[in-house]
């Protein structure tokens, strides 16, 4: 494999002193085209980004956009579009909340149950999310069907009325965001459960803690940095998400994604879409640092 | 009952694990399906027809083929460019590593929406607003693997064992022996997996794409369009091949890896 990509240009690598790091010019010349596309590529567009969210919004995409500083865009996509906004932070929290609950089970138990099947566990746990995201979902839109073996069963058992429905409600779209971004929890659970010592439980219960109050004391906070990191890594794209939206929901549960889109590319309202897309990211943000703050860790991966 | 208890978080564990199954079942079944109505989602009979004729929507198939090219190559750029600043984060020590190390971290943790209106609003600002397809949308994904080959590569640069490039050198390797005969093949294992991990996150990818991809059509796009007005069943075909190709290649990284830590022992 080494001589097949001997002719590769990574050859001048300094290996002179392997222990310890070395200081000089190439860690540079390594890193700077990395670093050039992503503040190219990401950084620049977020300037742009915050710039067209402050464009005169009498302006269009052909005849071009004049800078105003139009604060005033934010309070009118806000008034607008309240509803989806505060619809995807609510199913993307409950979203997060389901995937909590069955990711830690499911960590827990290849953590500390699964043996020698843990690799194994570990691979299937990602397998299924390799099959197309929009795949996957239209396969839920088929599990969900208002005469499918789901909805009849909920309905026998008068879960759901006679006519009632799942797809195109609000259970339909959180359900697709928990099974989409399961992975993004479960990950971040495992690798903080796999390092506990297993000792310290077996301690808890040797001084006679009943398992639960061995779990809350001991597993729980010291897998809370899984827990915080796994949280942000599912909270954020399912705040994002609009796909599940879309396809399972109907037009009253839209998420703030697709109004984004769509100002964008149908309406080609590039300040108001700008505008909208930064209250997102604000609003993620400022949670994100609240809740990392709360939690008291700063190990974020 | 005390057998219950005792496995019980084992079986909890397993039944999330098959849950996450139940729509891959479905896609499968899906694929062998010979639909009554295009409009109704729904299983009506068995046929191999969607397998014998998986590009019976030619529209379907260049989709396919523009997202198998955009993939392998956002791979090989974010793979190349990734490996080369995971060595220079992990062996390098310069200023800025703490500004680095955030702008590795940011791309992964931002909203996809924000992170695609964002380009678009740098394209459009351009002047690039009628250039939007095939370029802008391989730009697009080198830009968001990038970060996830950083993170691979470099968790397995730093649990790298130094002393086997200490005992090479000291055998007297050069730098550039070294670097070829023991440093790359004990980090290729990461670098392989960084790039598995580019394809499924490029090939896969739609809000970033969607702005981003003007006329062009991807295949989860396809797959967005024709969601509206009737799937063709030949998309479960290629969502069955890709679940496939994919245990295929992960369970035989799996047992080679098994194979040498057995063959080293």
């Amino acid at each position: 494999m080494a001589s097949a990509a001997g002719t590769a240009p990574l050859a001048d690598v300094d290996m002179s002193t392997v222990s310890g790091r070395k200081r000089g010019k190439t860690g540079y010349l390594l890193l700077l085209p990395a670093a050039i596309w992503l503040g190219v590529f990401f950084v620049i567009p977020f300037y742009s980004l915050v710039a067209t969210s402050l464009f005169d919004p009498s302006g269009s995409d052909s005849r071009g956009y004049d800078m105003t500083y139009h604060v005033a865009n934010y309070w009118h996509v806000f008034q607008d579009y309240r509803g989806p906004l505060l619809r995807s932070l609510w199913y993307g929290a409950i979203a997060t909340a389901f995937c909590l609950v069955l990711g830690y089970v499911l960590a827990y138990a290849i953590a500390f149950k699964a043996g020698r099947w843990k690799n194994l566990m570990l691979v299937l746990v990602i397998a299924p999310f390799f099959t197309s995201f929009l795949v996957r979902t239209l396969s839920w839109k088929l599990i969900l069907a208002d005469d499918g073996f789901v909805v009849n069963t909920l309905q026998a058992v008068h879960v759901l009325g006679s006519d009632g429905r799942l797809l195109a409600t609000p259970v339909a779209v959180v359900a697709g965001l928990t099974y989409n971004f399961l992975p993004f929890m479960v990950l971040p659970l495992f690798a903080s459960i796999d390092k506990i010592d297993h000792r310290l439980i077996e301690a808890a219960s040797d001084l006679y803690a009943n398992p639960i109050k061995g779990f809350f004391k001991v597993t729980w906070p010291l897998s809370l940095p899984g827990v915080v990191s796994g949280t942000l890594l599912t909270f954020i794209p399912a705040a994002g998400d609009y796909i599940n939206a879309q396809l399972l929901g109907s037009p009253n549960q839209r998420m703030v994604g697709s109004v984004i889109q769509s100002l964008f590319t149908d309406a080609n309202n590039y300040p108001a879409a700008g505008a909208l897309s930064m209250i997102l990211m604000i609003i993620i943000v400022a949670m994100v640092l609240v809740y990392v703050r709360r939690a008291g860790t700063e190990e974020l991966l | 009952m005390n057998w219950l208890r005792k496995h019980l978080v084992l079986i909890l564990g397993l039944l999330v694990l098959v849950y996450t199954f139940i729509p891959i079942f479905v896609v499968v079944l899906m694929s062998f399906n010979d639909p009554a109505s295009r409009l109704i989602y729904r299983f009506d009979g068995f046929t191999l027809h969607n397998w014998l004729n998986p590009c019976e929507d030619p529209a379907m198939c260049s989709a396919l083929g523009r997202s198998v090219e955009i993939g392998l190559l956002a791979t090989a750029g974010s793979t190349i460019l990734g490996t080369l600043a995971a060595f220079a984060l992990v062996r390098h020590d310069f200023r800025g590593r703490s500004t680095a190390n955030l702008l590795i971290f940011l791309p992964m943790a931002a909203p996809e929406i924000v992170m695609g209106s964002s380009l678009l609003a740098l394209f459009v600002g351009a002047g690039f607003a009628g250039q939007l397809g095939f370029w802008t949308i391989l730009i697009a994904h080198i830009m968001f693997c990038l970060s996830f080959v950083v993170v691979t590569v470099r968790s397995r640069l730093a649990g790298m064992d130094d002393n086997l490039e200490q005992a090479a050198m000291d055998l007297y390797a050069t730098p550039r022996q070294t670097f070829w005969k023991v440093t790359f093949p004990l980090v290729f294992p990461g670098i392989l997996g960084a790039a598995l991990l580019s394809f499924s996150l490029s090939f896969d990818d739609f809000i970033v794409t969607n702005l981003n991809a003007g006329q062009t059509t991807t295949f989860p796009m396809y797959v967005w369009g024709v969601a509206q007005r009737g799937v063709p069943m030949q998309v479960n075909v290629v969502g069955t091949m890709m679940f496939v190709i994919s245990i295929v290649i992960v369970v035989g990284g799996e047992l080679n890896s098994r194979r040498r830590a057995r063959a080293l022992a």
